[in-house]
C-alpha cells in the first residue's frame, strides 16, 4: 500500500477514512483542528460521502458521533483537551449506554500550553469514565491505532479514546497505508433501551462497564502496543508512556538501553507487565508526557514499597512537556547544549495582525471606558484574547469558552456597572447563547459584544456557525430590538462607534453590540480562492 | 546519514516550504524524517520554528534535543539567534540579514548580525534582494535554502528535482523563478565558504 508523509493529526484522519468511518463530528481546537480539516479536503472522503461539517461545539459534536454510533457506523469526534470538559456529561455517560458502531474520541492535549489554558491529561478523564485509551508514540503507531480502536471499540462496545500531545499531533513522518474497510451498514443496537439511561437499566449498564475492564485489561497485555524491553541492568526499570517512549530512546540512537523498558501506549494498564518490571528492578523511573498517572498509580499514598521515580518525586518536572534533555538528566546521562541565547533576542509574541478588526473594537471600547476604573471587561478566547495584551490592554478575563458573558453577568449582579462582555462569534455559538439567555430573563445590565469577524480566527479561519445570522438568534433570545447594535469597527467610524457604545452602557438591561467586518487573514483567503475559481473557468 | 535542523522565523513567512523541499528529496533517498512544526497561538505574528530530522535509522524524538542541531536555517536574522542553545559546536547558521519588525523594540540590526558572524560556521546573506534579483521577493524562502544546500548533505539536484515536483501545479514560471533563487542562494554560499 501507499506510504505517505503525514502530521499526526492527518494520519489520524487519513486512518479513519481508511477505517470506514461513515461521518467525524467536531469543533476546532489546537492541536487537533488538522484531523478534521483533512477530512474536509479528501476527495477521497467525499467520495465515500463521509459528513464531516464543524459542529458548535464539543458537546454537540460527541452527542451526534453517539448517534451515529447508535446506527451501527463508525464514527470519530476530535477534540482538543479542554474541549473534552465541555462534551464531558456526554463523554462520561456514553461509557454506561456503551457504543454500537465503533466509535473514537480523540482527544488533544496540549502539554507546556503551547496553545492552551491548561495542560490537563484526557488520561484522566477516561480513568474516570472507564473509557479505554490508546496513546500511540509514532505516526505509524496512530495509523494503525485507529483501525484497531474501531475493532475493540465495536468487539467490546464501548467508545475509546485516542490520545495524543501536541508534538506527535504536529509533527510529519512516514505513514505506510492498510487496505481500507467498506463502512457499516445501518444496524441498530440489538438491546434498544441499551441507550436509555434512566436509573433501573444505568445501575444494570453500569456494572456491565464494570465487567467490560477486564476484558479490556487483557487487551492491554496482549495487543503488542504495550511492549517490554527486557535489559540486564535491573537497579532501574524504566516506564516510558506516549511520546516519553521516544524522548526515552532518543538518548539510545548510537547503544543499547541496558535498562528494563516497559512502553506503554494502551489503558486500562497491563497489570501484568508492570508487576514484571516491579518485581525484576530495584527502583522504577516513570516518563509520562503529562501528569504523573501511572506514577501515582503506583506508588499508591502511602509510598510504601519499590522506590519510584519521576514528576512527583523529583527526578522528572513537575510540569510542561518532556525533552530527550529531561530525560537523559532523570537518566543521570550526559546532557548536552549548545551557546546561550544572546541577551539582545527579543520576545516576539503573538499579536493581532495588522488592519485586524478587533484592533478598531478595542480602541472604540477603551476611550469610552477611560472615563471609569479600569477592570469591568470580560473577555472569552479567540484572537481578541490578545487585547489582553499591551498596547490594548482592553480586557480582564479568559476563563473558558462562553464565561464573558456568565461572569459579566455575575459581576453586574453584583452591583458593577458597566459590566462588559466580549465574545468573538464562534465563541458566542459555541457557548455564549445559554449565558445570554439567562441575561435576558433576568434582564441583566450587561452590555455584551460579539465580535463578528465571520470566521474562527483563532484556529486558521473555519467556518463559524451563525454565520450573518447573529442579530436574528439574538433577537430570538428576547434581547430588545433597539439594544442590538450592528457597528463597522473602522477608525473613521470611531466617533460614532463611540456614541453608541456609551448609551449602552448606560441602559439598565441586556444590550447586544456587533462590531462587524471580516478577518483580515480570511478575506485574502477568499480572494485568492475567487482568484483561483476565475481563473479556473 | 544523520541531519538535525531547525527552522526558524516569524509566523506566516512560510519557513514550513523550506521544509517540504528538504522533505520531499529525503523521503525520495528513501530516508527517515520527522518533522515537528508549530501550529496555533503563536503563528499570529509570533515567534515559530520547526524541527527538520533526517537519518538513515528510524528517528525517534519528533524534537532535536539541545546541543544536537547540525544547522540552524532562518528567514529572519534575529530568530536565527533564538535557537543557539539547539546547534552543535560544529553547527552552521544560515540567516537572512533582512530583519522583520512586527513589534517596537527590535534590537539595532548591526548587533544582531555582528552576533551571528561570532558564530563559528555562519552565512549570512539578503535573501530579499537575491529573491528580488531572482525574479520574485516571495522566493526568498529558496534563496535560503539555496544557501543552506551545501550543508545538507543531499545532492542539489535532488532538491532541484523537489521544487519541480512541489511548484509543478503552479506553472513552469513559478518553477523558474524558484530554482533561479536556490541556484543564487547556493552561488553565494559556495562564495563564501571558499
Ligand atoms: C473548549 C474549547 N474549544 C476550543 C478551543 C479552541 N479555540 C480557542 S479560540 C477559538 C475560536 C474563536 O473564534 P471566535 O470566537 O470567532 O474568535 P476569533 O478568533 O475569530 O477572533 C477556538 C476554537 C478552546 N480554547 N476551548
Ligand atoms: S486572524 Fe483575523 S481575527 Fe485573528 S488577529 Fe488576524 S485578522 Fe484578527
Amino acid at each position: 500500500m501507499q506510504k505517505l508523509v503525514l502530521l499526526g493529526d492527518e494520519a489520524i484522519a487519513q486512518a479513519a477514512i481508511d477505517a470506514g468511518i461513515s461521518g467525524i463530528y467536531a469543533y476546532p481546537g489546537t492541536p487537533s483542528t488538522e484531523i478534521t480539516e483533512y477530512v474536509q479536503h479528501s476527495k477521497e472522503a467525499k467520495q465515500k460521502g463521509i459528513r464531516s461539517n464543524w459542529s458548535s461545539n464539543e458537546k454537540t459534536a460527541y452527542e451526534s458521533a453517539l448517534g451515529m454510533s447508535y446506527t451501527g457506523k463508525r464514527t470519530m469526534v476530535c477534540m482538543k483537551h479542554v474541549g473534552l470538559n465541555v462534551a464531558a456529561d456526554a463523554f462520561v455517560n456514553s461509557a454506561i449506554t456503551g457504543a454500537n458502531g465503533g466509535m473514537i474520541v480523540v482527544a488533544a492535549d496540549d502539554p507546556s500550553m503551547h496553545s492552551s489554558q491548561n495542560e490537563q491529561d484526557s488520561r484522566i478523564l477516561s480513568k474516570f469514565a472507564f473509557i479505554p485509551v490508546l496513546e500511540p508514540v509514532n505516526q505509524q503507531e496512530v495509523y494503525d491505532m485507529v483501525h484497531y480502536g474501531f475493532d475493540i471499540s465495536e468487539k467490546y462496545k464501548i467508545p475509546v479514546m485516542l490520545r495524543i500531545t501536541t508534538r506527535l499531533a504536529h509533527s510529519r513522518a512516514g505513514v505506510q497505508r492498510k487496505d481500507s474497510r467498506e463502512q457499516n451498514e445501518i444496524s441498530l443496537p440489538k438491546n434498544l433501551t441499551q441507550f436509555v439511561l434512566l436509573p433501573a437499566i444505568a445501575r444494570k449498564q453500569y456494572k456491565v462497564l464494570l465487567e467490560k475492564q477486564v476484558p479490556l485489561e487483557a487487551e492491554s497485555e496482549t495487543s503488542g502496543f504495550n511492549k517490554y524491553f527486557e535489559g540486564e541492568n535491573k537497579k532501574l526499570g524504566i516506564i516510558a508512556s506516549g511520546i516519553g517512549y521516544n524522548y526515552l530512546m532518543e538518548n539510545y540512537v548510537d547503544s543499547k538501553c541496558s535498562h528494563p523498558v516497559l512502553k506503554i501506549s494502551q489503558y486500562p494498564l497491563p497489570h501484568k507487565l508492570i508487576q514484571k518490571i516491579a518485581k525484576e528492578c530495584d527502583e522504577l523511573l516513570i516518563l509520562e508526557e503529562g501528569f504523573p498517572l501511572i506514577e501515582e498509580m503506583l506508588k499508591g499514598y502511602l509510598n510504601v514499597g519499590l522506590k519510584i521515580q519521576g514528576r512527583l518525586s523529583g527526578e522528572v518536572p513537575r510540569d510542561g512537556e518532556l525533552n530527550p534533555n529531561i530525560v537523559a538528566r532523570s537518566l543521570g546521562l550526559t546532557d548536552t547544549i549548545g551557546n546561550p541565547i544572546p541577551s539582545l533576542v527579543t520576545p516576539r509574541p503573538p499579536s493581532l495582525c495588522a488592519g485586524c478588526p478587533h484592533i478598531d473594537s478595542y480602541l472604540d471600547l477603551n476611550a469610552v471606558l477611560a472615563e471609569y476604573t479600569p477592570g469591568r471587561v470580560f473577555a472569552d478566547i479567540g484572537c481578541y484574547t490578545l487585547g489582553a495584551l499591551p498596547p490594548y490592554n482592553s480586557v480582564n478575563s479568559c476563563v473558558d469558552m462562553g464565561a464573558s458573558i456568565t461572569m459579566a453577568k455575575g459581576a453586574s449582579d453584583a452591583g458593577l456597572r458597566p459590566a462588559v462582555a466580549v465574545i468573538g462569534d464562534s465563541t458566542f455559538t459555541h457557548s455564549g447563547i445559554t449565558g445570554l439567555l439567562d441575561c435576558v430573563n433576568d434582564k441583566t445590565p450587561v452590555t455584551i459584544f460579539i465580535l463578528d469577524n465571520a470566521t474562527t480566527g483563532m484556529t486558521g479561519g473555519q467556518t463559524s456557525a451563525a454565520m450573518g445570522r447573529l442579530e436574528d438568534i439574538v433577537k430570538g433570545l428576547g434581547v430588545e430590538e433597539e439594544h442590538i447594535n450592528i457597528l463597522n469597527p473602522m477608525r473613521r467610524y470611531h466617533e460614532e462607534n463611540m456614541k453608541v457604545i456609551q448609551d449602552e452602557l448606560n441602559y439598565e438591561g441586556v444590550s447586544v453590540i456587533i462590531p462587524r467586518r471580516e478577518c483580515i487573514q480570511t478575506i485574502g483567503k477568499h480572494k485568492k480562492e475567487a482568484k483561483a475559481k476565475e481563473e479556473a473557468k | 546519514m544523520k541531519k538535525d535542523i531547525i527552522l526558524a522565523g516569524v509566523g506566516g513567512q512560510g519557513i514550513l516550504s523550506i521544509a517540504t523541499v528538504i522533505g520531499v528529496a529525503a523521503v525520495n533517498l528513501g530516508l527517515h524524517l520527522k518533522q515537528a512544526e508549530v501550529h496555533g497561538m503563536s503563528q499570529r505574528g509570533g515567534d515559530v520554528q520547526s524541527h527538520l530530522r533526517l537519518s538513515d535509522k528510524e528517528v525517534m524524538s519528533d524534537l532535536i534535543p539541545f546541543g544536537k542541531a547540525d544547522m540552524i536555517i532562518s528567514v529572519e536574522p534575529m530568530e536565527s539567534l533564538r535557537y543557539l542553545p539547539y546547534l552543535s559546536k560544529e553547527g552552521w547558521i544560515i540567516a537572512n540579514s533582512k530583519p522583520f519588525i512586527n513589534f517596537s523594540n527590535y534590537p539595532p540590526i548591526e548587533n544582531v548580525i555582528n552576533e551571528i558572524k561570532a558564530q563559528h560556521h555562519n552565512v549570512v546573506l539578503d535573501a530579499d534582494k537575491i529573491a528580488r534579483e531572482s525574479g520574485s521577493l516571495r522566493s526568498a524562502n529558496m534563496v535560503i535554502l539555496g544557501a543552506a544546500s551545501p550543508f545538507l548533505d543531499i545532492a542539489f539536484e535532488n532538491l532541484e528535482e523537489s521544487i519541480r515536483f512541489i511548484f509543478g501545479k503552479k506553472g513552469e514560471d513559478i518553477v523558474n523563478v524558484n530554482l533561479k533563487a536556490l541556484n543564487a542562494g547556493r552561488d553565494f554560499a559556495v562564495d563564501v565558504v571558499k
